[in-house]
């Protein structure tokens, strides 16, 4: 009997083992492609790193050197009007889904419409943004390449606040309810400030999503081999300037398309940590 | 100081669901009313019609008229009017995560645009110091969350914020049910302290507690209220058998 209960007990332990070393395996598969994607950018890419990488704009054809400045101005141009555009609006329908509109038809069309959307290869968002906007005004614009962008941001953040709103429990509804709060100031300052911890991260992940696209950049904001920081004039992108120089012959102009990809991603992490830095900071001592 | 509430042929529904059923009922002004029952007689629909608070369910309707002092609450006011002049303490503590102790007290009157500082400060010392919970907490009023505290401080917190708007009315809805036998005990020496000012309507499931805290006593049973009187003749002298059964421990 006793030896028994012993054997059952080994088998749980080693079922237990088991059952930790694939979790563990599982975290390794999963931080494993990261690490190396970062490992190889650094490998390829950090030597091309200098000062004229950061003040440079891009040497004609041929010439050794220069840098990608204007890229990472045009980029951080481009992204600040698809935030603008994406962050408000994606904001706006997860509230209404979420507070507004439960059960609803429209709700439902809504999250449908979205989902579909947030299906829609970026390639074509592209196409359709230069149809609409830079078709009709006959020239390629920053503005037209942060519209893209903005749009394929919005299924993102509506769908995540959606979520998070709906994950704020229902008691906290009705203690602002009940204190007289009309409805809507009770969304805005009780429901969506107890969630804006999941909504911010929503608006980091399509953030940082649209931060590397450049098919709906290529007929939209178009590139810019000069300083442009105006949103009727084509803009430079670090993605576009990464694909224009990858495929360029000269290898100098890839060791600086592996500098430029090195960039992006250090300046998207740079980004969403700060972001959840200067969130994080009112956070109080015992707030779940 | 608190009102009277009159209640005439109320009836309320959840969808099809007749959960109340033509109640009628007089709770007098600054005195606590204890409202009894088994589980699903309607006296927690009964508190919810009495800040409208019911009809934040979509598939609720209610009839009938609830007096609170002058006013006809569904006849003459909002529902935003209402829960400011009737405030509620819930079962389950339900302080806002986010936010602060001092904010926490100070939401009621700052999410509706109250921002005079130093008569925010006063308001939130004395609706804790009536909560019986300053002693406990004035060291980290700012620091802290009010989710930090324990169950039985984050009800009293609850109380100090309903109370902070300075309301007339005080539903409480098994207020005490989610807490140990210390914090109840406290919970129900302030409901003894507060209602000098406020008039209190508390639902519970414990008898002992009805008779402990309540002047008035109400028996709820399937949506009806079955008897309504004073709390010492609910307990020792009940008119109907349904209600002797009850605080007999014969069923519920």
């Amino acid at each position: 009997m006793a030896q028994r209960k012993n054997m059952r007990g080994a088998l749980r332990t080693i079922t237990d083992h088991v059952a930790t070393g694939l979790a563990i395996l599982a975290t390794v598969l999963v931080v494993a492609p990261l690490v190396a994607i970062f490992g190889y950018l650094i490998y390829k890419g950090a030597s091309s790193l200098n000062l004229a990488f950061f003040t440079e704009i891009p040497k004609p054809e041929g010439e050794v050197g220069g840098g990608m400045a204007n890229a990472i101005v045009g980029s951080a141009v481009l992204l600040g009007v698809a935030s603008l555009l994406g962050i408000p609006i994606g904001i706006g329908g997860g509230i209404y889904l979420a507070e507004f509109g439960r059960g609803t038809r429209l709700a439902n069309a809504i999250r449908f419409t979205a989902d579909v959307l947030n299906g829609v290869p970026s390639i074509v968002m592209g196409i359709a943004i230069y149809s609409l906007i830079v078709f009709q005004q006959k020239h390629f614009s920053a503005f037209s390449g942060g519209v893209a962008l903005g749009i394929m941001m919005i299924p993102t953040v509506t769908r995540t606040t959606e979520e998070m709103l709906l994950m704020v429990p229902h008691s906290i509804r009705e203690a602002a309810l009940g204190l007289g709060v009309p409805n809507w100031r009770s969304v805005l300052s009780i429901t969506l400030k107890t969630a804006s911890p999941g909504v911010i991260t929503g608006c980091m992940l399509a953030f940082a999503r649209v931060a590397g696209e450049t098919a709906p950049l290529l007929f939209t904001a178009l590139g810019n081999q000069f300083w442009s920081v105006d949103l009727n004039q084509p803009i430079a992108a670090l993605p576009l300037q990464i694909y224009i120089y990858a495929i360029s012959p000269y290898d100098d102009q890839h060791r600086l398309a592996w500098a430029g990809a090195l960039v992006l991603i250090a300046l998207i992490v740079l980004a969403v940590s700060l972001v959840r830095y200067v969130a994080g900071r009112g956070i109080l001592k015992g707030a779940s | 100081m608190g009102v009277g509430i009159e209640v005439t042929n109320l009836n309320a529904w959840y969808g099809a669901n007749h959960t109340l059923q033509d109640i009628n009922l007089p709770i007098p002004a600054n005195h606590a009313t204890a409202l009894i029952g088994p589980s699903g007689c309607g006296k927690s629909t009964f508190v919810r019609c009495l800040n409208r608070m019911h009809e934040t369910n979509p598939i609720a309707k209610v009839t009938g008229s609830v007096r609170i002092g002058e006013i006809d609450i569904y006849a003459d006011a909002s529902p935003v009017e209402v829960r400011r002049r009737v405030g509620m303490v819930f079962q389950r503590p339900n302080p806002f995560p986010t936010m602060s102790i001092y904010d926490n007290v100070a939401s009621g009157l700052k999410l509706n645009g109250y921002s005079n500082r130093r008569a925010l400060d006063e308001i939130v010392e004395r609706s804790l110091k009536h909560a019986a919970l300053w002693d406990e907490v004035k060291d980290d009023l700012r620091k802290k969350s009010g989710a930090s505290l324990s169950g039985g401080q984050q009800q009293r917190m609850c109380i100090a914020r309903a109370l902070a708007v300075d309301p007339e009315v005080l539903l409480m809805d098994e207020p005490a049910s989610a807490l140990d036998p210390v914090s109840t005990s406290k919970i129900e020496d302030l409901i003894f302290q507060l209602k000098s000012q406020y008039t209190i309507v508390i639902v519970t499931h414990n008898m002992q507690q009805a008779a402990r805290v309540a002047e008035k006593t109400g028996f709820f049973l399937n949506g009806r209220m079955v008897e309504f009187d004073s709390t010492h003749k609910i307990f020792t002298n009940p008119s109907d058998k349904r209600t002797e059964d009850y605080i007999t421990g014969r069923f519920g």
